[in-house]
């Protein structure tokens, strides 16, 4: 007589150490064959103590720590805490500073996009896509690098304006690289967005509705593709965003198709931006001459005794930039959704608190939800749709 | 309407305090607007109530953020306890935004949870439970989520040192000392 | 021809070294260094870098190091990009155990190096703690030229190793020995 066969699940881990995973996320999956009846998100591998380590740098000192945050956008990190100080301390940048800040940010939004959806094309097997968008984006980094000294951690904003103006040689090759990044995106779209293979891959898949978005908070192209019309940009304005004109796309079912295309319209969005303050960019100084703030010119700290002081008192420990005690939130746009800064002072030259609302930690959270019911081969694309950046995450 | 950025100047309490202090008159505190934010300071026990409401009245459906502060040894003023839980709600529809505080102190680090109303709430008290110890009474699962379980203490507060690890491998790398071990003499041995 | 015996292979100074021996260890040496199936453990913004370097601009592929294989018992070279957490730590313990021999390992970027500046409770101050490194690149993040040249110092020192990596069979000591 034949025994009964057991039939049981199986317990598999996709992670931390996996291809497929950017960053390191941990998901333990429970499979019946091939299909996932349930899932379970494992973070915080690359927790490295940025909100505590913060509370012992002063406030320019944090910079580089906003870097390394969503590390593929790094601008928008920096620009997003030097708006958060700023406002503390209730200073504003010049005109210039303000136009060069949105440009800038915007380029990293490209940037971010192409990586995503870049790794997002290579996990589903399309790695021309990936060389292409990835080379459109080198040219960008070395505009990026022509522009602040580094290719991708830049450090670029201060507490009252920039580390440097744009250069000329920057400027003068922005045209191409938008040229370039354009060809790059519309022969990856000529391969992909009609493609069989890929729409039967992305369709339909990791679908999250507009209910479960809102009530996971789940805003940026995760958000959008959901049919959720939320962005930073356009409903809390910011920088010069109110002067430029732009379009939030939007998608429909919330499923990984419409995530890469969201990207995609976005991308070419960020380019129409980025013309737009190529051409309105005025000129003038890029950041405010605050005492409290701005170091004095080199010329003058070298010759003059009170900049001589006024250079020491800026930087040193226990003197330098005290914003007032108090609380401030700021949000921006990030490139994964509303990337906001609780920031908290004491008075002192070190931050009390920086809490650092990171948008893909909600949308992991809902990653669960996406995943349970598929397939195992359907994890890939999914997660690379969501965009998880463990620096961001995991913080 | 464009929105005017602040410059962290509080401004005087706004519609939603006065309506909550209206509904809810022993629990609400205090309460003033920080452009383009609301913000109402509550008792700890009652934000579950709270959230309840505003998500019935004012069309608050998302749980933007939760956080903790702790204010031990704070310079910048007198707080009525050792921490503070900082809930960030706003409604997409509308555009209100709600920042929700609540004094939680030291002997009772307990508040409850609002992960039946909202599904971020979930993983961001598993995140101020792991760094703050912060419990969140209700929760379906509250664990580390940062932090692996072998850990011990809360770093974020104020009283862990930065720097003190607790390795999970073992180090075989000579000649670096562990936290807090004292400094050879030098000229000795 | 004098078959090379166990007596005359080099290891010990002073010994005489058959000429058999020698191309033979250079001839295998060069076979490894201009094949290694790297094992990225990629954590951190340094991996993007390795993106950028492993992509058509940098291409390193020019070098023999195209193929990345995502299983530790078909990779040789292990490299470590980006911050390892302490979290992290057992799962980088558990792949390089995973790994045969002769395996190689490459801490790419300052963190993991050392640590970078996350002098903290979260962060293992470098994977020499707990691994044994061969090539350490430093940079946050190195840019893709460093990485080739770090590929580079690495391929010559395969190639130094010669007869002796191929005779010993285990090219880093166990952890017992390395502890002081």
């Amino acid at each position: 007589m034949m025994p009964e066969t057991e039939k049981r699940t199986m317990q598999l881990n996709m992670g931390p150490a996996h291809p497929a995973m950017h960053g390191t996320v941990n998901i333990g999956l429970e499979l019946e064959g091939e299909r996932i009846c349930g899932s379970e998100v494992g973070i915080g591998y690359m927790h490295r103590a940025f909100e505590k380590t913060v509370e012992h740098r002063s406030w320019n000192q944090v910079v580089p720590y906003t870097d390394r945050l969503n590390y593929v956008s790094p601008v928008i990190n920096n620009v997003g805490y030097a708006l958060a100080v700023e406002k503390l301390l209730g200073i504003s940048v010049p005109e210039r500073g303000v136009w060069i800040r949105t440009l800038m940010c915007e380029v990293s939004r490209v940037t971010d996009h192409l990586t995503c959806n870049g790794a997002m094309a290579m996990e589903l097997g399309a790695l021309t896509v990936f060389i292409w968008l990835i080379r459109a984006r080198e040219i960008l980094y070395g505009l990026l690098e022509e522009a602040t000294g580094a290719r991708l951690t830049v450090s670029w904003s201060r507490i009252g304006g920039v580390s440097a103006d744009l250069t000329d040689k920057f400027l003068a090759g922005l045209p191409g690289a938008i040229r370039e990044v354009r060809r790059a995106v519309s022969e990856g779209n000529t391969l992909l967005t009609g493609n069989r293979i890929f729409i039967d891959r992305t369709r339909g898949i990791g679908a999250l509705s507009r209910e479960d978005a809102v009530s996971h908070a789940i805003t940026g192209p995760l958000g959008r593709a959901s049919g959720l019309d939320y962005d930073v940009r356009r409903d809390l304005p910011y920088l010069a965003y109110d002067q430029v004109q732009f379009e939030v796309p939007l998608g429909e079912h919330g499923d990984v198709y419409d995530r890469f295309m969201v990207r995609v319209r976005e991308i070419e969005q960020s380019l129409r931006i980025i013309e737009q303050c190529l051409a309105k960019l005025p000129g003038g100084p890029v950041g405010v001459d605050d005492q409290r703030v701005t170091l004095p010119a080199k010329d003058d700290v070298y010759s003059s005794m009170e900049s001589l002081i006024h250079h020491f008192k800026l930087l040193m420990p226990g003197h330098g930039i005290r914003p007032p005690a108090g609380e401030v939130y700021q949000a921006v746009e990030g490139a994964n959704g509303e990337l906001g800064f609780y920031i908290v002072s004491d008075g002192s030259d070190r931050p009390w608190r920086i809490r650092v609302r990171p948008p893909c930690f909600f949308a992991m959270a809902a990653l669960s939800k996406m995943i349970d019911g598929g397939l195992v081969a359907d994890v890939p694309p999914v997660f690379g749709s969501v965009n998880m950046i463990a620096g961001e995450l995991d913080r | 309407m464009k929105q005017q950025p602040s410059h962290g100047i509080r401004q005087e309490a706004g519609p939603v305090f006065h309506e909550l202090r209206g509904k809810f008159p022993r629990i609400v505190r205090d309460g003033w607007q920080e452009p383009p934010l609301e913000v109402v300071v509550i008792e700890k026990d009652s934000i579950a109530r709270v959230a309840g409401y505003l998500r019935e009245s004012w069309g608050v459906a998302a749980l933007m953020d939760l956080t903790v502060v702790d204010y031990q040894g704070y310079a910048g003023g007198k707080k009525p306890a050792r921490f503070e839980v900082v809930w960030y709600f706003q409604s997409f529809e509308s555009g209100r935004r709600i920042r929700i505080k609540a004094a939680v102190p030291d002997t009772d680090p307990v508040v409850p949870s609002l992960s039946g109303l909202y599904a971020s709430a979930d993983w961001l008290e598993r995140e101020a439970w792991d760094m703050f110890g912060i419990g969140f009474t209700g929760h379906p699962g509250l664990r580390r989520i940062l932090m692996y379980e072998e850990f011990s203490g809360h770093p974020l507060r104020k009283d862990y040192p930065l720097a003190k690890e607790q390795p999970l491998v073992e180090q075989v790398h000579p000649g670096v000392p562990p936290f807090g071990a004292k400094p050879k003499a030098l000229g000795g041995e | 021809m004098k078959r090379p015996s166990r007596e005359s292979a080099p290891g010990r100074a002073g010994e005489s070294v058959s000429w058999v021996a020698t191309r033979i260890g250079d001839a295998v040496s060069w076979g490894r260094k201009y094949s290694l199936f790297q094992y990225p453990f990629v954590t951190a913004c340094c991996g993007m870098e390795f993106m950028s370097a492993a992509a058509g601009h940098h291409d390193q592929d020019r070098f023999g190091a195209a193929f990345p294989r995502f299983s530790p018992r078909q990779a040789d070279m292990l490299i470590v990009v980006g911050t390892v957490s302490h979290k992290l730590a057992p799962v980088l313990k558990r792949v390089y155990d995973q790994m045969c021999e002769p395996k190689w390992v490459v801490s790419f970027g300052t963190c993991a190096t050392s640590g970078g500046f996350y002098d903290n409770y979260a962060t293992v101050q470098g994977i020499d703690t707990i691994l044994p490194v061969d090539v350490a690149i430093s940079g946050c993040p190195p840019p893709p030229e460093s990485v080739f040249d770090a590929i580079i110092k690495l391929q010559e020192k395969i190639q130094k190793e010669g007869w002796e990596a191929v005779q010993s069979r285990r090219r880093h000591p166990p952890a017992e020995a390395r502890r002081q």
